[in-house]
């Protein structure tokens, strides 16, 4: 009954528009006028998941997806109090889904186990934070620094770049080793750039040690110093639109090809005249480059770095969002990334308010260490757990192409076919 | 004239002789046959061919020019592609993925040119499909397009070995037990795909074969390797004849007594 009402559904295109419409009015305003809950705002963001399984026109999803997240999810946050926190929520699962589409190249499609991918996030970042801040003074010897905000936007793909070459660096001992040996590589790899980061004080200070970069300058558009997490949130909109269009791009095409071939059987895939080194090489510079660019947005929208911010759990993290979502999935991957961080920064911290203030007004008493923002690590370890028992492909599974084959078919029919006798004489082949 | 010379290729790992001092001159557009028991050093020279292994001494020349020390990638560009005896596809890609994958080193189009969107690269890319679809349509395997290569039968897994590898338009095609764990019905239309592939694609073939009957039936050529060595060569009927190889399947008694 409810299936043939569903199958009905899938079939009806006015039906679900007009069913979506109404879902995202609603949600918008509900989200509009109680402004501050976030159950609102999850529930709106929730469009978008939905607007995922309708069975509409690809090119119809993109511009209502584009219309909701640019448009509608931050006018319906724009009149409360946590307008910010919403903003700055939605620019962190931006940079966070660009970061986790850069490490599904190398570990979704390349299949290569990258345990240190942070450290590209840490080099774009330091690279815009040393020359957004005084800090450049101390060892460039021309030049006045800090530079302009003016110039940020130059840093976008020069963290790609400068990220891109650190990407290469570690490649080329590292594609030695295979497996488990090459993600202890890429882990020792990730605490190297760290530490380094953390002690280039002396005898040079390049990056002001463990004491980090302050005051780095905002960037400026026509003037307009953007220092906002309501602005930084359409830069990351820019970028995160900008990785997932090269994600996609690349993903069906020769060099998309070549990776899933490493992956899958390596000797396989030199056999077919893919070369082994410059093929993981790719994966691994292109990854690093979305990283990279999110990089200097984190540093500018910080305007404080240290090394503190690059751990291995972050490496980890970002890793977890790659396999919760699915590796190999570009959706899912999007998924994963907008969960954990809306779990980690959302829900879990505004649990933990609620459960504070209950307390505090003694209603009940939950002991400050049971606190969910505390637990953080042991809810990722439960999830994690339970997606390799019983979803080990993901939250939304990676899909292979579909070809279409009887246009296929069609075409090969009205081309010249060298495998194929003249009609005349058909037959012969199996 | 001869396509592939290969000059005294000896290979050791370690202490171990795999194989020794073999020479082979195979002509341009035959199917040769190498045949011997299991560990005589068959699928070892194969590799060398391809560049997995590098001879610890001797040449192979292709068209004159020697192939020794090249990446295995770039010996798939000069133009042998293989297939493998335990059976190497790209499971998780679709059989039309797999077989485009072979095209790899023929389509031209860069990375770039893709982020860009080029309209050479697009249609550089529809009709590679096409073509592949075409190959899949030659080898049989028109009805699993989209299957991922990981689910077919084990017949099919071993045709879009070959339907893979033909892809790549080689000039010389290695094929390594293309017939194993195929029932007669399968081994003979293989047996006829080889025979049309080399009249058809124009391709040198070259196969390592446990199956005596499909051996005898489609090599022009056959060398026997046992040990690690060439114990001998000629067409089909003076092996079949041959006391050394007959010695080297059943063992001495059994030739004596034959």
């Amino acid at each position: 009954m409810i299936k043939t009402w569903f199958e009905k559904f899938a079939d009806n295109t006015t039906g679900q528009i007009i069913f979506f419409a109404a879902y995202v009015v609603l949600t918008t305003l509900g989200l509009f006028l109680l402004s501050d809950s976030v159950t609102a705002f999850l529930i709106l963001l929730l469009s978008l998941l939905i607007l995922y399984y309708l069975k509409l026109n690809i090119k119809i999803k993109w511009a209502l997806g584009l219309l909701i997240i640019a448009v509608l999810v931050p006018f319906a946050a724009s009149q409360g109090s946590s307008y910010q926190s919403f903003m700055d929520v939605g620019t962190l699962v931006l940079i966070y889904v660009a970061m986790s589409l850069g490490l599904n190249i190398v570990v979704g499609f390349a299949g290569l186990l990258d345990l240190g991918f942070i450290a590209f996030f840490a080099v774009g970042a330091y690279t815009y934070a040393i020359f957004g801040s005084t800090q450049a003074n101390h060892f460039m010897p021309f030049g006045h620094y800090p530079l302009p905000g003016d110039t940020f936007w130059l840093f976008i793909p020069i963290g790609a770049i400068i990220a891109a070459i650190f990407g290469i660096l570690l490649g080329i001992p590292v594609l030695r080793v295979k497996g488990d040996y090459l993600a202890i590589v890429t882990l020792g790899f990730g605490e190297i750039i760290r530490i380094v980061l953390n002690n280039m004080n002396k005898p040079i200070n390049i990056t002001n040690g463990p004491m980090g970069i302050p005051s780095i300058e905002p960037p400026r558009l026509f003037g307009i110093a953007i220092q906002n997490a309501s602005q930084f949130y359409y830069i990351a909109l820019v970028i995160f639109l900008f990785a997932i269009y090269i994600a996609t791009r690349l993903e069906h095409s020769k060099l998309g090809r070549a990776w899933k071939a490493v992956r899958d059987n390596e000797i396989a895939a030199q056999a077919m005249g893919i070369p082994l080194v410059k093929t993981k090489l790719a994966a691994f510079a292109i990854g690093a480059s979305f990283s990279g660019m999110m990089g200097s947005v984190f540093a500018a929208k910080q305007m404080y770095i240290d090394a503190s911010s690059f751990t291995y759990l972050e490496s980890t993290i970002v890793l977890v969002m790659v396999i919760l979502g699915g590796m190999g999935s570009i959706p899912g991957v999007i998924l994963g990334a907008a969960v954990v961080i809306i779990l980690n920064n959302q829900v879990l911290t505004d649990i933990s308010n609620t459960l504070t203030q209950l307390s505090a007004s003694g209603v009940i008493s939950v002991p400050d260490a049971l606190s969910p923002a505390k637990m953080q690590r042991f809810i990722f370890g439960i999830l994690l757990v339970v997606f390799a028992l019983y979803r080990t492909k993901g939250l939304i599974p990676h899909k292979n192409r579909v070809f279409n084959v009887s246009k296929l078919k069609r075409e090969a029919a009205a081309e010249k076919n060298k495998y194929k006798d003249d009609p005349e004489v058909e037959g012969s082949e199996s | 004239m001869n396509i592939l010379e290969i000059k005294n290729l000896t290979k050791k790992f370690g202490g171990l002789t795999a194989t020794s001092d073999i020479s082979m001159s195979v002509e341009k557009n035959s199917i040769t046959a190498v045949i011997g028991p299991n560990g005589a050093g068959k699928t070892t020279f194969f590799n060398m061919i391809t560049a997995v292994y590098k001879p610890t001494s001797g040449d192979i020349l292709l068209n004159g020019k020697s192939l020794v020390g090249l990446k295995p990638h770039q010996v798939c560009h000069f133009g042998i592609t293989r297939t493998f005896q335990n059976i190497r596809l790209f499971s998780e890609q679709t059989v039309l993925e797999n077989v485009l994958v072979g095209m790899h080193q023929r389509l031209k189009s860069h990375w770039v040119g893709t982020l860009l969107h080029l309209p050479a690269i697009t249609r550089e890319e529809e009709q590679a499909k096409v073509e592949a679809y075409k190959i899949l349509e030659y080898v049989g395997l028109e009805d699993f397009v989209n299957e991922s290569a990981g689910n077919l039968p084990y017949g099919a897994q071993r045709r879009l070995e070959i339907a893979r590898a033909i892809a790549s338009q080689p000039k010389i095609l290695l094929l390594d037990e293309p017939a194993a764990g195929m029932n007669p019905k399968e081994t003979k239309s293989l047996t006829d795909l080889i025979h049309d592939m080399r009249t058809r694609l124009n391709v040198t073939i070259i196969l390592i074969e446990h199956d005596m009957k499909l051996v005898m039936e489609i090599s022009d050529y056959i060398y026997v390797l046992d040990h690690g060595e060439l114990i001998a060569s000629g067409k089909p009927d003076d092996i079949r004849n041959n006391k050394r190889v007959i010695e080297a399947y059943l063992g001495k008694e059994a030739s004596s007594l034959g």
